[in-house]
């Protein structure tokens, strides 16, 4: 039950004054900037875009920023402020294809084309704190080679040269969107891949784990993770044809996966998708591994039953805003409610305590 | 005077100058020192474009999420009509860019290339094979170690 309540305007004011200094922290701390927040802490910048939704750098280092690095408050801000755009359009598809790759590995082929591209990773780091960033010091430069010039190769298509892998259809069907239609069950891989490309990095990495451990089990090999830039095309109206409108760097996961085959399909793999917005590798694999996940239907598995495979479960809970939102609102003030419900136990004592009361008179009596 | 144009050499600039780097392109464009009369057809606005990908790459398209664009249009005091569509949320980099993109279909156009488009091509490639050399240096070459069995 809601009920207006008032006299928390000064309280509330000067709650959010505090807020401001303690943001702000020890004055005699230099203050960060924007470019720093996007330059410096750039794995953070990529989240906000990921699960705001929004590619906006700057932006995001405002959110971050603003929210005192509470991601989920940041990404709470850029949600709220994307509404207030426009819409323009949407975008031809992004070819992945084309990506200028940081980074490209393959799990599954050690001598793909274009080879096996490390990039600035964490990997085969020893994981020990590093001291020497605690003082100030100049950034090494990172050691160059020759550039390569063409454009590199998916792995999945050596394989489906083979027809080994099953083929994603081809289709310009238009897609559902989540943020002009409420979402409805079932939903379609359409509008799961949208839901989960905004879903909550740690929600998506707990269901995409959970299939590993056995719950809808379904053994995935990265078969591809590359991170880069692609550019983005939408056909302008007033010109009628279509212009680069930009570029994002987008980090992107094919998982192979077994597949027995059926009585129509001889036996040949399948796949698992995840495009995520900047470089979000953990975020990407997560992705592909509950996409594969929900797919049990459409490739005639069973339902075990695995909380991953119920789409209605985890496009629910997987959105960190929707979740967050119901979640803290229950320490809002609830006083009529609670009031109620105060009555309400009360009564309930004074009625046991009658009826005690009777039972033991009528013992008495007897 | 308007001069013929081919689609794909607009695209191509216009693509150009979505892309560019703001404080870049404001620093070529000032230098080139050209403000010619105009009027608005469209203020600059600030919007979102819903970027979609594709299943497994090349499968069918879904929504990913959306980018900030900003974008106007104007005509010059001859008629020609100059559109921007740039990325991120700078009024006078699309002001900039649309006033490019009309002068690019006048007689300026040879001036205007050499002074702005080119200059933010080689930026823009640079930094691209600079990018491009850091992934390379980071290339496996994988080698095998010999067996002792034989």
């Amino acid at each position: 039950m809601y009920v207006a309540v008032k006299g928390g305007e000064r309280a509330i004011d000067n709650a959010h004054a505090w807020l401001a200094e303690e943001r702000r922290g020890d004055t005699g701390v230099a203050e960060l900037s924007l470019a720093q927040i996007r330059e410096q802490m750039s794995l953070a910048v990529n989240r906000v875009m990921a699960e705001g939704s929004l590619y906006d750098p700057d932006l995001a280092a405002l959110a971050i920023k603003q929210s005192r690095g509470d991601l989920i408050e940041a990404i709470f801000l850029i949600r709220a402020y994307r509404t207030t755009l426009p819409r323009f359009g949407y975008s031809e598809a992004v070819n992945t294809g084309d990506m200028a790759c940081d980074r490209r590995i393959s799990a599954t082929f050690k001598d793909a084309p274009g080879g096996q591209v490390l990039g600035p990773t964490f990997d085969y780091t020893h994981r020990l704190l590093d001291f020497k960033l605690a003082a100030d010091g100049e950034a090494p430069e990172a050691p160059v080679a020759d550039p390569r010039l063409e454009v590199t190769p998916h792995i999945t298509e050596f394989l489906q040269g083979e027809d080994i892998i099953e083929r994603e259809p081809s289709s310009e069907a238009v897609p559902g969107d989540l943020t002009r239609e409420p979402m409805s069950f079932p939903a379609g891989r359409a509008v799961r891949l949208q839901s989960l490309a905004r879903g909550d990095e740690g929600f998506i990495l707990g269901m995409a784990y959970s299939t590993q451990r056995g719950y809808a089990r379904n053994h995935a090999f990265v078969g591809e993770l590359r991170i880069g830039k692609v550019p983005v095309e939408m056909e302008i109206p007033e010109l009628g044809f279509a212009i680069e409108i930009g570029e994002v760097e987008l980090t992107e996961c094919e998982t192979v996966n077994q597949f027995k085959g059926s009585k129509t399909v001889p036996p040949q793999f399948t796949r698992g998708y995840g495009l995520v917005f900047g470089q979000s590798e953990r975020k990407s694999i997560a992705m592909a591994l509950v996409d594969r996940a929900l797919r049990w239907e459409e490739l005639g598995e069973d339902n075990l039953g695995a909380a991953a495979q119920d789409e209605e479960f985890v496009l629910s809970h997987s959105d960190n805003i929707q979740a967050t939102g119901f979640l803290e609102h229950i320490k809002l003030p609830h006083y009529v409610d609670f009031q109620s419900e105060l009555e309400l136990v009360r009564k309930l004592r004074r009625e046991a305590q009658e009826l005690a009361e009777e039972m033991a008179a009528r013992e008495a009596a007897e | 005077m308007k001069t013929e144009i081919s689609a794909p050499a607009r695209k191509a600039w216009m693509s150009l100058l979505a892309q560019a780097d703001e404080a870049e392109l404001s620093r070529l464009w000032h230098a080139f020192n050209h403000s010619p009369d105009f009027d608005w057809l469209r203020p600059p606005e600030a919007g979102g474009v819903m970027v979609r990908g594709r299943m497994g790459g090349s499968g069918a398209p879904f929504n990913l999420g959306e980018m900030t664009v900003t974008r106007c249009a104007l005509t010059l005091a001859d008629g020609t009509v100059g559109h921007a569509y740039v990325q991120g949320r700078s009024k006078p980099k699309a002001e900039i860019a649309a006033k490019v993109d009309a002068l690019m279909q006048t007689e300026a156009a040879q001036n205007l290339r050499q002074a702005v488009l080119e200059p933010l091509q080689q930026v823009q490639q640079a930094r691209k094979e600079a990018r491009a050399a850091r992934a390379a240096a980071t290339k496996v070459e994988f080698f095998t170690m010999v067996r002792g069995e034989d």
